[in-house]
C-alpha cells in the first residue's frame, strides 16, 4: 500500500512535507480554486495557492520557491476558513516564503520579503517592535537621498501621528523593550538551532 | 476584588507613544467601568505578528508566543490570557493550539525555553477582549451601564480579518459576523447592516510593503462606509484602525476622493456611552476627529 502511494509523491512534494510549515497538507488540495477567488490580493499573484500546490506536486521546485506569489499573502485567513478540505493555506504560504528565504530563492527586491526581515530584526533587538525605527527603515530602504524624499512625502502623516501621541521621537533613543532581552535572544537562538538541524538533516 | 480578572497581553502597538496607545487608554477606561482587572504578563515580548515569517521559521515564531504563555502561567497562574490586538491574539492562540496538537514541536519549544529556565505547561486559554465582553459579561449587562446612548450615530462595523478568521468570535459566521453590530446597537447607536466591507482585508502588514495594493482595498473600505451613510467606522483591530484612518490624505490625493472618515475602537464607543469624557475615551488620539462622538461625550 505505502509503496503505491509513494510513487505518486515526487521529491519536491516530500521535501515540502518535511521542511515547510504545514507542508504535509499540500497533497490534500483538490484544485477547486476557492482560495484564489477568496484572496484579497488574488489578482496580483502569479500563481494562486491551488496552482502552487499543483506545481509542488508536479515537482516544479525552482518555479515555486522563486515565485513572488506567497509573498502576496496578507494573512487575512479568508482561504483557510473557506477551503472545503480545510487546508491551513495561510500557514503553508508563510512556510513556503520562509523556506524560499532560507534557500536564497526570493526574487530580488521583493518588498514584503524585505520588510518581513526588517520587522524580525527590529523586534529581536529589544524584544518588542520599535515602530518609529521600523517606519524609518522603510522610508530609507533605497538609500539616504530617496529616504529624505520619502520622509518628506509622508511628513504630514508623521506629524498627525505625533499630534495624536501615537508616534514618539523618544523611540529613536532607546525606546521600549523587555528587561530580559538576552534571555529571549538565547531562547530564540536555540529554537533556530533546533530547526536548522532538522532541515539540514533532511535527505541525509 | 474586581469582578473579572485576566492575564493581559497588551502587545507592542499599545505601548506609550505607539500607534494604538489610544486603544490601550480606552480599554483602561472600559475596564474601569466594567470592573475588569487586567494583570499584565511581566516582561512580555513581541509575537512577531503575521509578518515575522520572512525572518523567523515556525519554531522560533511559536517559541516567541510560548515564552509569553509560560510567563503568564508562572506569574498569573490559572488566569486566561486576554489580548486586545488582533495579531497578538491570533499568534498566541495559534501557538497554543499548534503546540497542543504537536508533541514534537512542544518538546522543541520547551528545549528552547529551558535556555532561560522557563517551562510551558500550555494549559492556558487565549482570548480576545471582545470574547470577554460577549461571553463573560454579555450584551444585556453591558447595556445596563449605558448612560449616554449613542443616539443617531451611524456606525459602519468594520470587523476586519484577524479578529474574525480563523478563530472567530462567539461561533459567528466568518462571512457576516454580527457581534460588533450587536454591540453598537446595545450602546444605543445605529449599526449599518448593509456595510458590505465588514470583513474586507485592509492589507494588514502589507500596507507598509505593498502600499499601492493595500490602499486600493482601504479606499473601498472607506468608500462603502460613505455610501452607507456612516458617521464613523468602528473596529476591534489596531492595524485595521491605523491602516484605514491614517492614509486617507494619501488615498484622497491618488483617487481624487474627499475622505475624512473617523475610525474608532469598540472600546471608545463603550467609554462614551458609559458617560466618560473625550479624553478618558481617548478621542484625542484620533488623527481624524470623531466629531459626533465628541459631541455625545461633551453632552
Amino acid at each position: 500500500m505505502s509503496s503505491m502511494v509513494e510513487k505518486y509523491r515526487n521529491n519536491f512534494l516530500k521535501e515540502v512535507e518535511a521542511n515547510v510549515e504545514e507542508g504535509e497538507w499540500v497533497k490534500m488540495c483538490m484544485q477547486c480554486g476557492v482560495c484564489a477567488g477568496s484572496c484579497p490580493l488574488g489578482k496580483h499573484w502569479a500563481h494562486p495557492p491551488q496552482e502552487i500546490f499543483m506545481m509542488i506536486r508536479a515537482g516544479k521546485r525552482e518555479e515555486v520557491l522563486s515565485s513572488d506569489s506567497m509573498w502576496m499573502c496578507t494573512s487575512c485567513y479568508n482561504c483557510i476558513v473557506r477551503c472545503p478540505r480545510e487546508l491551513p493555506i495561510t500557514h503553508i504560504m508563510h512556510g513556503l516564503a520562509t523556506y524560499a528565504k532560507r534557500l536564497g530563492l526570493v526574487p530580488k527586491k521583493q518588498p514584503t520579503a524585505w520588510f518581513s526581515q526588517v520587522f524580525w530584526d527590529n523586534m529581536m533587538k529589544k524584544g518588542r517592535v520599535n515602530e518609529l525605527k521600523l517606519g524609518l527603515s522603510l522610508y530609507f530602504k533605497d538609500g539616504f537621498v530617496s529616504g529624505i524624499k520619502e520622509s518628506l512625502k509622508h511628513q504630514k502623516l508623521g506629524m498627525n501621528m505625533m499630534k495624536a501621541k501615537r508616534m514618539s521621537i523618544a523611540e529613536l533613543f532607546g525606546g521600549h523593550g523587555i528587561d530580559k532581552v538576552s534571555d529571549l535572544q538565547k531562547i530564540i537562538k536555540k529554537a533556530e538551532e533546533i530547526e536548522n538541524a532538522r532541515i539540514e538533516s533532511y535527505g541525509k | 476584588m474586581a469582578k473579572y480578572e485576566y492575564s493581559f497581553y497588551p502587545g507592542c502597538s499599545s505601548q506609550k507613544g505607539a500607534s494604538s496607545s489610544n486603544l490601550a487608554r480606552s480599554v483602561d477606561t472600559m475596564c474601569e467601568e466594567l470592573d475588569i482587572k487586567l494583570n499584565t504578563i511581566p516582561d512580555w515580548n513581541c509575537c512577531s505578528a503575521s509578518i515575522g515569517y520572512g525572518g523567523g521559521g515556525v519554531l522560533p515564531r511559536l517559541t516567541l508566543s510560548a515564552r509569553n504563555i509560560a510567563l503568564s502561567e508562572q506569574h498569573n497562574t490559572n488566569q486566561d490570557i486576554v489580548a486586545t490586538c488582533a495579531a497578538c491574539w491570533l499568534a498566541t492562540k495559534e501557538a497554543q493550539e499548534r503546540l497542543a496538537d504537536d508533541s514534537g514541536l512542544m518538546a522543541d519549544t520547551n528545549t528552547a525555553l529551558a535556555e532561560a529556565g522557563l517551562k510551558l505547561e500550555n494549559k492556558t486559554n487565549i482570548r480576545h477582549m471582545v470574547e470577554v465582553l460577549i461571553e463573560d459579561i454579555g450584551y444585556d449587562k453591558i447595556g445596563e451601564g449605558v448612560k449616554k446612548p449613542l443616539e443617531g450615530l451611524k456606525v459602519a462595523g468594520y470587523v476586519g480579518c484577524q479578529t474574525n478568521r480563523p478563530f472567530g468570535i462567539d461561533g459567528e459566521s466568518f462571512e457576516n459576523p454580527m457581534y460588533l453590530d450587536k454591540l453598537v446597537d446595545t450602546l444605543g447607536g445605529e449599526s449599518i447592516k448593509t456595510y458590505e466591507k465588514k470583513v474586507q482585508c485592509c492589507g494588514g502588514a502589507l500596507a507598509f510593503s505593498e502600499p499601492v495594493k493595500s490602499q486600493e482595498m482601504i479606499h473601498g473600505i472607506i468608500e462603502s462606509a460613505y455610501d452607507n451613510g456612516a458617521d464613523v467606522i468602528a473596529t476591534p483591530c489596531p492595524l485595521c484602525q491605523a491602516n484605514v484612518e491614517i492614509y486617507q490624505d494619501e488615498i484622497n490625493a491618488k483617487y481624487g476622493s474627499k475622505f475624512n472618515m473617523p475610525v474608532v475602537y469598540y472600546s471608545q464607543l463603550i467609554d462614551v456611552a458609559y458617560g466618560r469624557n473625550a479624553t478618558d475615551s481617548s478621542l484625542d488620539g484620533q488623527v481624524i476627529k470623531a466629531k459626533k462622538l465628541e459631541e455625545i461625550a461633551g453632552k
